[in-house]
């Protein structure tokens, strides 16, 4: 059976997120190092919290994880891992994300309340297959203070004192700034349309 | 546009939900996981555990609750109630809690925030503050609402902001239970002293009260227990309500 390795780089706890996928019929397993993402089917770096966090994933992981992309596994960044996606965040300046995303996460600016706690709208635009079947408007759950910019890879926006990318897609590596395994059916769905680029 | 969150607060004692009025005086309702279900049906934003007796009587809140709730639904899930240490809200984690509510542990302790919110982050660390009109200040009261904290409770929300809580869950004890409506003064007055979000709680009775406090009261969220326990489709009678008086809603 297909196992979807889920990184935990002590960013958070992260039942919530297996039993998302629990939910949705899918088995994860927790690599103890990088040589165990070669099993994976698909990868998910989770994560909440202060962009420092990241700093645990070196250049082993790093290494290990663009590999597995570039040999095809699907890549889902969640909050925290979404903003890994991209290059870096005005929360730690000097620590790099993985860059398979253009673009540098900054935080969201007044007058508005931060962090961003609650249901906010997704504006899709495009159709793309991280977002199939989720209707334009739908609302889904945000926990953060900083956030990823707007970039040809964003399929679904938000606005919170600045539109942000709330989901961003290209090819297989996918991202998600909200919390699928909290945000009800449309949460679920979105986790289904990332397994299914397996 | 971020909608307000309009959450239910299932006071659990002996696995059962019961609702009190002012604290005391508890009477049983239903069973929690039957309930969770149907006010997700109905469309909660966010659901909150609470072993109302549990600081009193020494009981961490209910696991196999939390562990039930947690598998079935996918929204929010706080758990509050005799959470006192690393080890409790690890126990509230662990059974599937999103976020852990602490109240008499935070005061009699304000570290414990900070542990907490370096070890789950502080979207995760929510802080309770239960608090009595006392002449023209609010006094935060600890252990259910029994014991006089001697702390301003505009104050105690701004320290437990700066040590890391992610969330302030305000309740009225004058108002707890008597459905005359959220102490709108009191929940503006900490709403507009931190950046983080306020949940105002303790006297909703009608659908007009949860929009004063969403406008007058600058709540980001509300709570509420016995108000959609007892009728039917309150919940997605009160946000077409809402919608309609103009305050954004998740529909």
């Amino acid at each position: 059976m297909r196992e979807i390795a889920l990184i935990d780089y002590r960013a958070g706890n992260l039942t919530s997120v297996r039993k998302g996928f629990a939910a949705i019929g899918e088995c994860l397993f927790t690599p103890d190092s990088p040589g165990d993402l070669a099993r994976a089917a698909a990868i998910v770096v989770p994560g909440v919290g202060h962009f420092n966090a990241t700093a645990v994933l070196d250049e082993t992981w790093r290494t290990a994880i663009n590999e597995r992309v570039r040999n095809g596994s699907p890549l889902l960044g969640i909050c925290l891992g979404l903003q890994w996606l991209f290059e870096g965040s005005d929360e730690a300046p000097d620590l790099p994300g993985l860059s398979v995303l253009p673009g540098r996460c900054f935080k969201l600016p007044p007058p508005v309340k931060v962090p961003h706690v609650g249901w906010n709208s997704l504006e899709i635009g495009q159709p793309a297959p991280l977002v199939d079947g989720v209707a334009n408007g739908t609302q889904v759950y945000f926990t953060h203070s900083y956030a990823a910019p707007i970039t040809g890879d964003t399929v679904a926006g938000t606005t919170h004192g600045a539109r942000f990318a709330a989901a961003v897609q290209r090819g297989r590596v996918c991202g998600v700034q909200f919390h699928p395994e909290k945000s009800g059916t449309a949460g679920l769905q979105i986790l289904r349309n990332f397994v299914a680029l397996i | 546009m971020l909608s307000k969150r309009i959450i239910a607060c299932l006071d659990v004692r002996d696995g059962s939900v019961v609702k009190g009025i002012n604290f005391e005086g508890l009477r049983r309702a239903g069973d929690p996981a039957e309930l969770a279900e149907r006010y997700n049906a109905e469309g909660i934003d966010e659901l909150v555990i609470l072993d109302v007796t549990a600081t009193i009587e020494g009981r961490r809140a209910l696991e196999a609750t939390i562990r039930d709730v947690s598998s079935r639904l996918f929204i929010p899930l706080a758990v509050g109630g005799g959470i006192r240490s690393e080890r409790d809200a690890a126990a509230a984690v662990d059974a599937g809690a999103d976020k852990v509510s602490i109240n008499s542990a935070a005061l009699a302790n304000p570290a414990l925030i900070t542990s907490l919110a370096e070890k789950y982050g502080s979207q995760a660390v929510v802080v309770a503050i239960d608090a009595k009109q006392v002449g023209d200040r609010f006094e935060v009261y600890a252990r259910s609402g029994s014991v006089a904290a001697d702390r301003d409770a505009v104050e105690w929300a701004q320290e437990a902001e700066q040590r890391g809580a992610g969330e302030i869950l305000l309740t009225s004890i004058d108002r707890d239970g008597t459905r005359s409506g959220f102490d709108c003064p009191l929940t503006a007055a900490v709403s507009r002293a931190v950046s983080i979000p306020v949940i105002a709680s303790g006297g909703a009775g009608t659908f007009d009260h949860f929009f004063e406090v969403f406008t007058d009261g600058k709540a980001d969220a509300a709570l509420a227990a016995s108000v959609f326990h007892y009728s039917e489709h309150a919940v997605a009678e009160l946000k077409q309500f809402l919608h309609g008086r103009g305050i954004p809603t998740r529909l």
